[in-house]
């Protein structure tokens, strides 16, 4: 866990402008049929990936979701490997095979992007078996959304994890909408964040824009998880910018309501403000950052693009042997 | 040679592969003080403590995700499902997740999964608590397929599928339990994908696995008497299968039954027939006969149910067809 000192801030601003345009660059790939399938753009939600992920050390895990490359990029993933991936390419995280909805890294212990919405709630249990049995202190983070909170495995997960006592922080990104319907409509409770009482167990609902507000929320979660007394549930309020997918109009949404949260609640523009307003960094060094940025996708994009297509000869090899 | 049964050879495979691997715990319900639904995991508890033998609530679908989460992070999970019926819960786990991490993931990430379970007809326990669902696991690439017959075979192939770097369903039945076998004192495996010939012979040849393998072996018997001599193939693992084994056989025979508890319908034994005519059609004497379940859920009345499920009789009358 990195203390909340000033260049910690600075690294927090740059990992939410890295997901920020990474995902917008990924946007335009995709609509250049350069990506296909489905892409999850995780716009408008960078805050609780990237608070979250500076919460924990490297040897603690994530579990992602379908709109998971946020999680991967702020767990410390190659943008190279990643973008290769989403380009299909023999060079990806996944040689081709995944796609977007499927990198994982186990060095990075990042155990996978899920293409079965709430499919890495379960995986989560297990991932805290092995934190708890290595007995080392890890724990797992184990990000889903609000559709994903309303799948039957939630409760035999989180209900499991109580039990077993083990060391998951469940992240609840409630984003208002699966697909078309929004979390007022299909969460009993209205906020996820209350059912912590159902397992006995410490329950959060916080500002998923803000970076700080998760991190600070996540540090409380990991503490209790290290001290060996289980899992917390944190439901964090976010928004996506975008439609479910590029090609999604998202007219079930209000104008309004998306003006509103594009304008009050970008994560990226707030943080950049605060850290400007508190003097911690100034103009000239956000744009830095924006041009290493710049840079580095561009590199990832490069290499993605001249990177070889898989063999298919190779592949047929090596199916043979499932 | 001594005899033991077939629940036994389970927990001895299991005491040594966890005194041999540290990582090697078991998940599942009524695993312990209660020893598991059919005792093969009687006296673990004790032997091993909470943290190895981890018993969990009825939620089919954590206790998969628990042994694939733990198996991401470096253990080897036995995950029990008590009944083969209730892996319908916990299908996305073994389906999309278990069964395509490694693919997905470009083969960098290993599921070490064994998922013990155990289905068949026979103790009067209806449609939800006798299916042979084998066939479902068998046609989805990534998963591997076991179906011991007896206490040898259970034993050498538990502990392999064990050591196995990929998610194993590991299918017994609940008729055999008791049954006892040969099994020697000293340690041994058995490889997957080799068939074991259970009897020799050159007439027929009966293609049978796990509790069908002893109403083969029965009806086999009853055949020699009229002078009909029948070899009984037992593949042991559905995938990978040794499909060479049965196929080799055959060209010697001619002649092919497949016996299969599971009803026929896309059944692994149609599969099977598939395949056979596809590499040995010039060998074949004589069309290949399958003896299945039927197309049926399995009723509770005793005499129901044993007319939904193949006896030694059915295999007696099949292959004499054959020998017209």
């Amino acid at each position: 866990m990195a203390k909340l000192t000033k260049k910690t801030k600075i690294e927090m601003l740059k990992k939410l402008i890295e997901i920020r345009r990474f995902e917008e660059r990924t946007i335009q790939l995709y609509q250049n049929a350069k990506i296909w399938g489905y892409l999850h753009p995780y716009i408008g939600q960078e805050a609780v990936a990237v608070g979250a992920c500076m919460a924990i050390e490297r040897q603690d895990y994530i579990i992602s979701t379908h709109r998971g490359h946020g999680h991967c990029i702020a767990k410390g993933a190659d943008l190279r490997r990643m973008m290769a991936e989403l380009l299909g390419k023999a060079t990806g995280y996944c040689k081709g095979r995944g796609g977007s909805m499927h990198i994982a890294d186990t060095e990075l212990r990042m155990l996978g992007a899920n293409g079965i919405v709430g499919g890495g709630i379960p995986i989560s249990v297990g991932a805290g078996f092995g934190c708890k049995m290595e007995g080392k202190g890890n724990v797992t983070i184990c990000f889903f959304g609000d559709g994903a909170a309303n799948n039957g495995v939630f409760h035999e997960s989180v209900n499991m994890s109580a039990i077993f006592k083990l060391p998951v922080i469940y992240i609840c990104e409630n984003n208002m909408y699966a697909i078309s319907m929004c979390s007022t409509d299909s969460i009993a409770c209205k906020d996820v964040g209350k059912r912590s009482c159902a397992y006995d167990i410490p329950g959060y609902i916080i500002d998923g824009s803000n970076p700080i507000e998760v991190y600070k929320t996540v540090t409380k979660a990991v503490k209790h998880a290290r001290d060996g007394k289980g899992p917390s549930l944190i439901e964090a309020k976010t928004y996506r910018f975008f439609g479910h997918h590029p090609n999604d109009p998202a007219t079930y949404r209000k104008k309004e309501e998306v003006e509103y949260y594009r304008k009050e609640k970008d994560p990226v523009a707030n943080f950049k403000n605060k850290l400007l307003e508190e003097k911690i960094i100034n103009e000239k060094e956000v744009k830095e950052i924006e041009s290493e940025v710049a840079k580095k996708i561009e590199d990832a994009v490069t290499f993605a693009e001249e990177s070889p297509e898989p063999e298919l000869e190779k592949f047929l090899e090596e199916v043979k042997q499932i | 040679m001594r005899k033991i049964e077939y629940r036994e050879a389970i927990r001895e495979a299991v005491i040594e592969e966890m005194d041999r691997d540290g990582k090697v715990f078991l998940i599942g319900e009524d695993i312990g003080v209660y020893g598991g639904a059919f005792r093969a995991y009687k006296g673990l508890l004790d032997r091993y403590g909470p943290d190895r033998i981890v018993n969990t609530p009825i939620s089919e679908v954590a206790i998969i995700g628990a042994g694939i989460g733990a198996a991401l992070t470096g253990y080897r999970p036995i995950a029990e499902i008590m009944f083969i019926d209730f892996t319908t819960l916990a299908m996305d786990q073994i389906v999309n997740q278990a069964a395509k991490i490694r693919y997905m993931t470009g083969d960098s990430i290993n599921v070490p999964l064994v998922i013990r379970t155990q289905g068949g007809a026979g103790r009067g326990i209806a449609a939800q608590h006798s299916q042979s669902l084998e066939a479902w696991f068998y046609h989805v690439p990534g998963l591997k397929v076991v179906m011991p017959a007896t206490s040898y075979d259970v034993k050498g192939l538990l502990k392999t599928a064990i050591r196995d770097n990929n998610p194993v369903i590991f299918i017994e039945h609940k008729m055999i339990y008791l049954n006892k076998g040969q099994v020697p004192e000293e340690e041994y495996t058995i490889p997957f994908g080799k068939a074991d010939i259970k009897r020799e012979g050159k007439d027929v040849t009966i293609f049978a696995y796990s509790n069908m393998v002893f109403k083969s072996l029965e009806a086999a018997g009853e055949l020699q008497k009229d002078g009909i001599s029948c070899e009984v193939i037992d593949p042991r693992t559905l995938v990978p299968l040794d499909l060479e084994a049965v196929v080799s056989s055959v060209k010697r025979t001619g002649r092919l039954v497949i016996v299969s508890e599971a009803c026929e319908r896309g059944s692994v034994a149609s599969d099977v027939s598939a395949r056979v005519t596809e590499e040995a059609f010039d060998f074949l004497d004589a069309p290949i006969k399958i003896v299945a379940g039927l197309n049926t859920p399995i009723p509770y009345n005793s005499t129901l149910e044993q007319a939904c499920i193949p006896h030694k009789e059915n295999i007696v009358k099949a292959v004499k067809e054959l020998l017209k």
